[in-house]
């Protein structure tokens, strides 16, 4: 009795499955997304470039963090209008998935600098007589 | 009784055989987690052009090398190989064979425009004198940058062995899932390019 009932069930399983993998929404676009990101990505390298190359602000530190913050919106442009993230493909696991991999990008990336900064500035000077037994 | 039958269903592969005619199912997530662990890899290779890129060695400097109009121009080229990449798409899901082989090759003429422009850059650094092995600044420079055109190496590959495949089998379920990988794969390669030309070049110009 026990296999009979079990493999129409397992059949309703693969219908559901198969109306699932159609219905989600991951990689499709409209022209009008794509556009969207598009003028939106133009304008948002444009800027950045015309604060380097003009010389727009005498601070190099705003005009680094502005950099930054243009390049992260465009980051997020991208993500959304040409890659199609959303919370809801693939049952909101490349979200997770995403999430995950930020994390442990900004533990390396905070890490590194924070060692790094350290090390260096914690490094004995170097005297012009270290520097000529140097190997 | 009902363990022999049991047993029987047990060794009958119909089970795999079903899986294998819809595996779009789980494709896209576990190229997702593909490109995620990409990801890391030019974290890491960013991290390291952080922490070594302006130990110059009494060598040249980002001012000195960089020449920012040609970068513009390399974003120009890759920004539009994601539009028109995007276009190929839109073109797929009406189901419009030859449209879609077109801006196919057209993403793939700008892909080749940006790596054209990269290796002239390269060519021209290296000509200098301001090759890999100059400084820890330069090291670092060309191992992100240089890891980053292989991977759109590789993508142009990609792109044309798909375009062979849909010239030949026409835009069968295989070829659109495989399509929508790559056009995952190339907007990824965009969005690693937008940290390269912001971090490497306009705030190495910076300085």
């Amino acid at each position: 009795m026990s296999p009979q009932a079990h493999a129409p069930a397992h059949e309703d399983a693969h219908n559901v499955h198969h109306g699932h993998s159609h219905g989600h929404d991951a990689g499709h676009g409209s022209l009008k997304t794509y556009m969207i990101g598009f003028v939106l990505s133009v304008i948002l390298t444009a800027i950045p470039f015309w604060l380097v190359m003009g010389e727009v602000f005498d601070s190099k530190i705003l005009t680094a963090v502005l950099i930054m913050v243009f390049a992260a919106v465009q980051i997020v442009v991208h993500m959304i209008c040409f890659l199609h993230m959303n919370p809801r493909s693939e049952g909101g696991w490349t979200v997770m998935a995403l999430i995950f991999t930020l994390i442990i990008v900004a533990i390396m990336l905070a890490g590194s600098f924070w060692v790094m900064h350290h090390l260096n500035t914690n490094m004995m000077p170097m005297s012009p007589e270290m520097m000529k037994n140097m190997p | 009784m009902t363990e022999k039958a049991h047993t029987q269903e047990a060794e009958a592969p119909q089970f795999y055989l079903e899986e294998e005619h819809h595996p779009e199912g789980s494709t896209m997530l576990g190229f997702w987690l593909y490109l995620m662990s990409d990801c890391l890899i030019f974290a890491v290779l960013f991290a390291t052009h952080g922490v070594l890129g302006r130990n110059y060695a009494a060598g040249p400097s980002p001012a000195d090398l960089f020449d920012l109009p040609l970068v513009a121009i390399n974003t120009a080229m890759l920004l539009f190989s994601s539009i028109t990449y995007g276009f190929a798409m839109l073109q797929m899901e009406r189901n419009a064979k030859m449209e879609t082989l077109f801006w196919l090759g057209i993403t793939g003429l700008f892909g080749l425009a940006f790596l054209g422009l990269e290796l002239y850059e390269f060519y021209h650094l290296i000509h200098e004198g301001a090759g890999p092995g100059r400084s820890a600044f330069l090291s670092s420079f060309f191992t992100l940058v240089g890891t980053h055109g292989l991977h759109v190496t590789f993508g142009i590959i990609w792109l044309i062995t798909l375009m062979v495949q849909v010239k030949i089998r026409g835009l069968i379920p295989e070829n659109r899932r495989r399509l929508m990988c790559l056009s995952m794969f190339w907007h990824f390669l965009d969005v690693v390019w937008i940290g390269v030309f912001s971090f490497v070049y306009l705030m190495g110009v910076l300085g």
